[in-house]
């Protein structure tokens, strides 16, 4: 559950978590070209997608994040990317919160940006398709710890009575950790192998890109 | 009958700040006012309640009733085995699920005549950044079709006898089409960016003033969130 509904975080949380979540945004839009945005909502609206595919895990199923292929594919735009698609789900599904916006972007989008600075470079400068693959698939298992850690500090600063329900929650991760790392080491070796331009965020200028 | 506002802008603002007004409610009593005024809300104005949505919390409703009762000190109420459920912690419990329930149904409420695409206006008039609201209407223009194209790449698989199970032939294969969406939406992206260009887009798309909110929006935007206001003041003394 990477979704804190309303109601739930104190002020306190809900205050810092959204102005470290809007300092995110703004780092995004800054690095973000105006001719770029078109690319940002496109790679928004595939990720948004392929989070409504349930992928099953034996009896039961999860649903796709990408955060950690996100932030190697988009930067710090993933911040915006997050924050856009995150306030469509609470207005088209319900899910999520409105207060909780900027908890829930920070949980998702700051995990997928660093993984993105750290091993986004490693992932394009990969020897090998495979070995870009196998970097992406640690990459989505950091990035799904990082998201864990995020929504059990938030409820934790909120309550510490939530310690027993945040240690259940932590399990749930287990499954999507596979998962994520299973399908996200799939996508790079793929576009590595096909499209390696892809894994670059190209958020200045079309032009930039090598031909 | 109408409660909430017309505009959306009004209505955001009303629906944001209640939900604040939720948030820090400390004690069982005050959370249930908001519940119970939340559901006077949908009965006055002939809303059907949103069971699917709520159902989709319950399991993690319950785990909160359940785990939350045992981890607060307090008057004995249940002992099992090296576990003791307390008074104070079944009431906590109690709050947080009112509270929860309370939200979700506001928020439910607050979105469900709204149309996407205004939205988008909506926040560009509340002076949301314009390159934020461009990618919300870029996600909004573009998800549907995102969508579809990826519904029937799924078709695809499944004529070729694809079904998806817990194993690395299923992740590759999931990999691949999320791989080959990803492509696409970039050539996408491309062309769109290319055709608004050879339209002389300069960054900003033509809209005109923002209309003003009429007195009767006014007033239902400061009564609504008001009114949640007054369960916050009366929770805290």
């Amino acid at each position: 559950m990477a979704h804190i509904p309303d109601g739930l975080l104190t002020l306190p949380v809900l205050i810092g978590t959204g102005a470290l979540a809007a300092g995110g945004v703004a780092l995004g839009l800054r690095a973000l070209d105006d001719r770029a945005i078109p690319r940002v909502a496109l790679l928004a609206a595939v990720f948004f997608a392929a989070s409504l595919v349930a992928v099953p895990v034996g009896p039961s199923s999860v649903h796709l994040m990408l955060s950690g292929l996100m932030g190697v594919m988009l930067g710090w735009g993933i911040f915006p990317a997050v924050l856009v698609a995150l306030a469509l789900q609470a207005a088209l599904f319900g899910l999520g919160g409105l207060t909780t916006l900027g908890t829930n972007t920070l949980n998702i989008a700051l995990p997928g940006a660093l993984v993105g600075m750290v091993l986004g470079p490693m992932i394009r400068s990969a020897t090998s398709p495979a070995r870009a693959g196998a970097l992406a698939a640690l990459g989505a298992v950091l990035a799904v710890a990082g998201t864990a850690a995020g929504v059990a500090l938030a409820l934790f600063l909120s309550a510490p009575e939530f310690t027993p329900a945040v240690k259940v929650l932590g399990l749930t991760y287990l499954p999507l950790a596979l998962v994520e790392a299973g399908v996200s080491g799939a996508i790079v070796t793929f576009l590595a192998r096909v499209e390696p331009h892809a894994l670059h965020p190209n958020l200045h200028s079309v032009e930039d890109q090598p031909a | 009958m109408t409660l909430w506002p017309k505009d959306l802008r009004a209505r955001l603002l009303a629906g944001f700040t209640a939900l604040l007004c939720i948030a820090p409610l400390p004690a069982l009593v005050p959370a249930l006012a908001a519940l119970v005024l939340v559901l006077a809300l949908y009965v006055l104005e002939r809303r059907a309640l949103p069971w699917r949505r709520l159902l989709h919390l319950e399991a993690f409703l319950l785990l909160v009733l359940i785990t939350v009762p045992f981890a607060l000190p307090g008057k004995t109420l249940l002992t099992l085995g090296p576990f003791t459920a307390s008074l104070e912690g079944l009431l906590r419990a109690l709050t947080l699920a009112a509270k929860v329930t309370a939200s979700v149904l506001l928020l439910s409420a607050l979105f469900a005549e709204t149309v996407p695409e205004q939205l988008g206006r909506a926040l560009r008039d509340l002076r949301v950044p314009e390159p934020l609201v461009r990618i919300f209407l870029g996600l909004v223009r573009y998800l549907a079709l995102i969508r579809g194209e990826m519904a029937r790449l799924q078709q695809a698989m499944r004529a070729r006898s694809f079904r998806p199970g817990t194993n690395l032939h299923t992740w590759r294969a999931y990999g691949w089409l999320i791989g080959m969406m990803l492509l696409r939406a970039l050539a996408r992206a491309d062309r769109v960016e290319e055709a608004m260009r050879l339209r002389h887009y300069a960054g900003r798309l033509p809209h005109g003033a923002a209309p003003l909110v009429g007195k009767a929006d006014l007033i239902r935007a400061i009564a609504l969130p008001g009114a949640f206001f007054l369960i916050l003041i009366w929770g805290l003394i």
